[in-house]
């Protein structure tokens, strides 16, 4: 996973005055999932759609293997496989006229038993609207790799879907991904990207805010450990104690919460308060900063973190 | 099977499954057909014998220039298009299937009504089946040209039926379909050679079926024909992807270039 294959360097997309995309730059490992992440107009869309060849650059270079998305459409469209948001499909297209059509315009047989692997196989005579919402997102997804692409866009795949299919759909894009397929996945869901990405960006306000794996995003934050204690006597609700490295402090009866920048003393000194007081331990719990916490401290204060 | 005859293929289906496009193709056409044979072939005993071109004509426009347009912006809208971007399906294929499959199933159309007419309004058939089908493939090539292009200036949903009848309803009335185009004053003759229904039914007339021909019937062909590659080459050239993506490549009222041969032919025949 070291050979860049995608790259996007300086690329600025405007829209009228607006600028949606500021001269981003980044590079995605081959085989890696790639996660991009932002609020809403973070230009997330326009970064994807002119990977997608959809829209053109106004500034800087995009390279897909090696290909311009915008010059070069014809060699582009047998590398990459795209997820849309929206289906793009006809809604009385039968699951096999799609897979056919689809398949006949890339140039491959249709591949069937890529519908039976996604539990499309008794559907194949179904038409769009009739399946449900897990059945179209498994049929656009079964459309998008049916060509075998090195690279995979998804953009929100598991938004709406129940446990179960969202669960499905990670499993199918692991397994691309231990086929070399990379992918890049643009979403708003942070469990999602923390569970399935190697790497994220986030954008906002078009610029790339931060960058890293999901784990050293999430360091390079203020890193407050929120850490939960529920006693027997509820001693720690008394005043007259500080505990170390703790900055902050709450209360959710029957808990006390802290808020810590070093775990370990923290919560010795908790154990030991707890211990002096006569006052059992009922509960104590340690909750790691996550992606989501520390997407939303990067977006509140407008990328100054 | 190619991709281009797999498109074909999947076109003809889907629109044998749009209940809107089988309304517009299939039964508007055949209940106007029915009621007008019915209606006017009693009060006027000659319209029978031009009831085949003229229900032809209709069929066609209701086809290509009602339901043709309508179903490219909604496929449009619904990002059909920039699905078939990704995936390599070219313009031209988006452009020229929607019309193939329109003018097959309006040749179906005609073929109810060519066999229908003599039996249920004793209407005259054609007396040269071969100028018969030039005709019809001439009308069929420009009307499903003008729907394309209506389909691609067209902004919205909202705003295509309205550019649809600009050219639909003035074509029923001042073609010849519903009454012979001698009968009509000498202005509205000069802006009835603007519709290709016009035309089409002019050279009905004069090539196919042994009536006389208001003006030259094969210039009326040529006309159809270069109002069918102007309005063909014109959408192409405008076609948009996307209705979200605001780059195109010319101002949609280009498409009023597609009228140049029906303006030529006001002045040259």
């Amino acid at each position: 996973m070291t050979d860049p294959i995608i790259e996007a360097r300086d690329f600025r997309k405007t829209y009228g005055d607006f600028t949606a995309v500021d001269g981003i730059s980044f590079a995605v490992n081959s085989g890696e999932i790639f996660g991009l992440l932002g609020p809403n107009g973070a230009g997330k869309t326009s970064t994807l759609e002119s990977l997608e060849g959809l829209r053109e650059p106004n500034g800087g270079e995009l390279r897909i293997s090696g290909v311009d998305p915008t010059r070069e459409p014809r060699k582009l469209r047998n590398i990459i496989g795209v997820q849309l948001q929206s289906s793009g499909l006809h809604e009385s297209i039968t699951v096999n006229e799609a897979m056919e059509f689809f398949c006949a315009y890339h140039g491959v047989p249709a591949n069937y038993k890529l519908l039976d692997r996604l539990g499309l196989g008794e559907k194949r005579k179904t038409q769009y609207h009739q399946l449900s919402a897990g059945q179209q997102r498994r049929l656009v997804l079964a459309l998008a790799i049916a060509h075998e692409p090195s690279v995979l866009f998804m953009d929100e795949p598991t938004a709406g879907l129940d446990v179960a299919t969202r669960v499905e759909l990670h499993n199918i894009m692991r397994e691309q991904q231990s086929k070399g397929t990379t992918i890049m996945l643009a979403t708003h869901d942070m469990a999602e990207a923390e569970e399935m990405a190697d790497r994220i960006a986030i954008l906002l306000n078009g610029k790339i805010v931060a960058s890293g794996t999901p784990m050293e995003i999430t360091a390079t934050g203020a890193g407050l450990t929120k850490v939960s204690v529920r006693t027997q006597e509820s001693s720690l609700f008394e005043d007259g104690y500080e505990f170390p490295a703790v900055t902050s402090s709450s209360s959710n009866e029957p808990y006390r919460i802290f808020f810590t920048t070093d775990i370990g003393p923290t919560v010795a000194a908790i154990i030991e308060y707890a211990e002096s007081h006569k006052d059992p331990l009922i509960d104590l719990r340690v909750e790691r900063p996550s992606l989501e916490d520390r997407f939303l401290e990067i977006t509140t204060d407008g990328g100054a973190a | 099977m190619t991709a281009f005859a797999h498109h074909l293929s999947f076109e003809l289906r889907i629109g044998i499954r749009n209940r809107q496009l089988l309304f517009l193709t299939y039964l508007f056409p055949l209940v106007f057909y029915l009621f007008m044979g019915f209606l006017l072939a009693e009060i006027n005993p000659f319209f029978g014998e031009g009831l085949v071109p003229a229900m032809i004509i209709f069929a066609l426009l209701a086809a290509t220039l009602l339901g043709l347009p309508e179903q490219l912006v909604r496929a449009r809208e619904a990002g059909i298009y920039r699905s078939y971007k990704i995936n390599g399906v070219p313009s031209t294929s988006i452009l020229a299937v929607p019309a193939l499959t329109t003018m097959l199933h309006t040749a179906v159309v005609s073929l109810i009504i060519i066999v229908t007419a003599p039996l249920l309004f004793d209407s005259g058939l054609p007396n040269n089946w071969v100028n018969f089908t030039i005709v019809f493939i001439a009308v069929a090539f420009a009307s499903a040209g003008l729907g394309v292009l209506i389909g691609v200036a067209s902004p919205n949903s909202r705003s295509t039926m309205f550019l649809s009848q600009i050219v639909f309803i003035p074509s029923i009335l001042l073609a010849g379909l519903m009454l012979p185009l001698s009968q009509l004053p000498e202005t509205f003759l000069s802006i009835s050679k603007m519709l290709p229904a016009t035309h089409g039914m002019n050279a009905f007339n004069g090539l196919a079926m042994g009536v006389t021909a208001d003006f030259e019937p094969w210039g009326s062909v040529v006309v159809l024909l270069a109002g069918g590659l102007f309005s063909f080459a014109l959408a192409s050239y405008l076609f948009s992807w996307d209705s979200q993506n605001s780059t195109r490549r010319g101002h949609p009222l280009l498409a009023i270039l597609a009228l140049v041969p029906y303006f030529a032919a006001i002045l040259l025949i």
